[in-house]
């Protein structure tokens, strides 16, 4: 499974996750579906975001980097639009970011290199 | 009458050693060591202007069987075409009758010297690695090499890792020959019998039974009962064990011994299992032994011990540290949220 397809699959899943855990908060039980839709497609495209930037680097450190500036800059996105919890979304949504950086760095397969011979 | 004092005797018997390469395409620079069975000297190739090391024999080798081991050798090491086994170049005899054979000249310095620059014990291992793939490369030639130990190992100005002086080696069988190989042949074949100290130079090697050959400390329980027939791969995975023990040892210690045993008890237990004193206990081929390594040095346990229930939860932990922390920050942050959100 190449790097990308796996921050999306990774991304998606834990966003869908996270946003289940949003039942254990009676206040916002009612829009669960909703909660879930839209962390679900935030994982989706931190996950994108976090697999690309790990084709094109390869370092442990700068992939967890990576992960939590995407998911703290698109939680914070979530959470602007929300008009409150703040904490609850940017906190956990910075922590899967770094789970996905970690994951796309230490899994997945990089594209190939094309391999050259040359005998004279 | 004058007596010639001690030193000066000495020094005639040192000229009096020193080889005549007249004749030959080398010409001689400076002894470099004394190795199995003869001295090893650096020496020009005045046809190639490179610079050779030339191992000329102790002994004498009128006789043409031993001449036909000889070149037997040259074919078979010729044939060990392995960046992790010096290259021989040519093989010959001098005017006087002593056998030579030229290797490539290796700058660098040997494995027990070299040690001291390497203090992480991954690198000690992946060096360790590399040298198991020298020795399994021979083996699957049919190669024995009978005398693996610090001294035999050098490593190259570049980090190449090149397992040296193939003068007890033993063919065990000549995939390319076309007669049934000789269970007893060995290499080079001299007068005689010399067991060599760890860290010296000389050695020598008379094959059949009862005959020692090795280094006591590196040589396998059969090897120093002079078991011939059996001895087999294993036997080199003896050594390579000792090698192991001494390379996962302190610096300071350089004998292999118990008071210097690894910490480590999965290394511990792969040396055990590399030196068991029955040779059906130990592994079966170099590679079973490396594979080990490197499950070791992939976080993996190792198949010479079995984990209890807390050694596997410390090894999972210690491979898996960084998604285990970051699972955990993640589901104690989670359960501080939900407890202050419902005050």
């Amino acid at each position: 499974m190449n790097k990308i397809l796996l921050g999306l699959l990774l991304g998606a899943v834990l966003g869908a996750m996270d946003g289940a855990t949003a039942w254990f908060t009676p206040a916002v039980r009612a829009q669960l579906a909703g909660i879930i839709v839209g962390s679900t497609i935030k994982g989706l495209i931190a996950g994108i975001a976090i697999g690309f930037f790990a084709r094109k680097v390869h370092s442990l450190l700068l992939g967890i980097v990576f992960g939590l500036a995407v998911g703290f800059v698109l939680a914070f996105i979530v959470a602007q639009m929300q008009h409150g919890y703040y904490l609850e979304i940017i906190l956990p949504g910075s922590i899967v970011g770094m789970i996905v950086g970690y994951a796309t760095q230490r899994y997945g397969t990089a594209p190939a290199v094309p391999a050259t011979s040359r005998q004279s | 009458m004058k007596f010639l004092s001690d030193k000066a005797l000495q020094r005639l018997r040192e000229s009096a050693d020193v080889p005549d390469l007249v004749g030959t395409r080398y010409r001689l620079l400076q002894q470099i060591a004394r190795g199995g069975m003869g001295v090893v000297y650096a020496a020009e190739d005045q046809t190639l202007a490179r610079r050779v090391a030339i191992k000329v024999l102790d002994v004498l080798v009128p006789d043409s069987d031993l001449a036909q081991r000889l070149n037997r050798e040259a074919r078979v090491l010729a044939r060990l075409e392995h960046p992790g086994i010096v290259p021989v170049h040519d093989v010959g005899t001098l005017a006087d009758g002593r056998v030579f054979y030229t290797m490539k000249f290796v700058e660098g310095r040997r494995l027990d010297e070299h040690l001291e620059s390497v203090p992480s014990l991954p690198d000690r291992l992946r060096l360790f690695l590399r040298i198991c793939d020298a020795v399994a490369f021979a083996h699957a030639r049919g190669v024995l090499h009978r005398d693996l130990k610090p001294a035999n190992v050098m490593i190259g100005a570049f980090g190449e890792v090149l397992v040296m002086d193939w003068g007890l080696a033993k063919i065990v069988h000549d995939s390319s020959a076309e007669t049934p190989a000789d269970p007893d042949a060995t290499i080079f074949q001299p007068t005689n019998l010399l067991v060599t100290e760890p860290g010296t130079a000389p050695t020598s090697a008379v094959t059949g039974h009862g005959t020692v050959l090795g280094t006591p400390g590196y040589m396998s329980p059969e090897q120093a009962r002079g078991d011939i027939s059996s001895l087999d791969q294993r036997s080199d995975i003896f050594s390579l064990g000792a090698l192991l023990r001494f390379l996962l040892a302190a610096p300071a210690s350089r004998e292999p011994s118990e008071s210097t045993r690894q910490k480590d008890k999965a290394l511990g237990a792969v040396c055990d299992k590399a030196t068991a004193i029955d040779l059906r206990d130990r592994y079966s081929s170099v590679s079973d032994l490396s594979a080990d390594v490197s499950r070791y040095l992939d976080g993996l346990p190792v198949t010479a011990r079995r984990e209890n229930l807390l050694e596997k939860a410390s090894r999972f932990y210690r491979r898996h540290t960084i998604p285990i922390l970051l699972i955990a920050a993640y589901l104690v942050m989670r359960i501080l949220l939900l407890l202050f959100s419902h005050r």
